[in-house]
């Protein structure tokens, strides 16, 4: 996966099957620090001490359609090659926290992407999780909590066309707040030519 | 968090979707599913969503609902979307392109024709 947005996808996922319904995205950038950190903290049924120590292992997954789980291990080796980590703490019955961490500048820490595309992806396929955005850059902060759209909306569904354009615009927008030259096309442009 | 401003633009999209709504009630629901497993996604399950939910926003689509699933087992055929049009039976769709996302929301579910190029036989 060549981005970072594609992979929270992927773990936000594990999120999802483990019957979260409450889930919070936390993006932090910190250039003095030279730190890029996500978190993805649900309310799910959480992971006993073994299962964790097992769960970064390609040989683990707890799908049934086939026997290896390659989601965390992938992310986890990609932090890896760029100074970071990846961490997961848990507790049955309560939830997980999952954090990655990389060295924002390192030539090989790949793009945030498409973070845009993910998020409403996230929010529109999963109507029942209560979704939580928080964008940290450097010391500027904003949250996107999808609570109130859904209050407003009531059984309203998601899909129709005015309010994906709404929900879109609104997602955006947090992330303009804090970071007024993130752009999916730089990020895209200067991915290309690493791959060919 | 959203502003005060953007929660009344939506509930005015919202009040304009209902009154669009009420008058093309008679058409039935389609469930549009897109695979979002580590297979899906390595293989551009994003992108394909991204085509489907941006053919919804511009030819106004009204009444589908879009909704994911993890890995089905066949992993090689990702991205996999899968069409339920009322009661009719699901139809799965392989490497789905976003060109094909589109041609799948065109054709299939607004016009009712099975994309055959792209059909996968379960």
């Amino acid at each position: 996966m060549r981005e970072l947005s594609l992979h929270l996808l992927d773990i936000a996922e594990n999120s999802i099957s483990a019957g979260a319904s409450r889930i919070e995205i936390v993006l932090s950038e910190d250039s003095a620090l030279d730190l890029l950190q996500m978190s993805i903290i649900d309310n799910g049924k959480g992971m006993s001490k073994e299962m964790i120590a097992q769960v970064t292992d390609p040989f683990i997954t707890s799908r049934t359609t086939r026997k290896v789980g390659l989601g965390i291990p992938l992310l986890k080796a990609a932090a890896e090659d760029c100074n970071g980590s990846l961490n997961i703490t848990s507790e049955p019955g309560i939830g997980t926290e999952l954090t990655v961490k990389f060295q924002r500048s390192h030539i090989d820490r790949m793009p945030i992407g498409d973070l845009v595309s993910t998020i409403i992806n996230l929010i529109i396929c999963n109507p029942l999780i209560h979704w939580i955005f928080s964008y940290h850059y450097n010391e500027k902060n904003a949250i996107f909590d999808d609570e109130p759209v859904k209050q407003a909306l009531g059984d309203f569904p998601l899909t129709e066309p005015e309010i994906l354009t709404c929900i879109r615009s609104m997602v955006e927008e947090t992330i303009q707040e804090v970071n007024p030259h993130f752009s999916q096309d730089i990020v895209t442009i200067y991915n290309q030519p690493l791959r060919r | 968090m959203p502003g005060i401003k953007s929660l009344e633009d939506l509930k005015k999209a919202r009040e304009e979707a209902l009154k669009k709504r009420e008058l093309k009630a008679a058409s039935g629901t389609a469930q549009v599913i897109v695979g979002m497993g580590t297979c899906g996604i390595a293989a551009g399950a994003r992108d394909a969503m991204k085509a489907i939910l941006e053919t919804i926003e511009t030819d106004a689509i009204s009444g589908v609902i879009v909704t994911q699933t993890g890995c089905i087992g066949l992993c090689e055929k990702e991205p996999i979307v899968q069409v339920v049009i009322g009661e009719q039976p699901k139809v799965t769709y392989g490497k789905v392109t976003p060109e094909v996302a589109r041609r799948i929301m065109k054709e299939h579910v607004t016009g009712g024709k099975v994309v055959e190029s792209n059909k996968i036989n379960l």
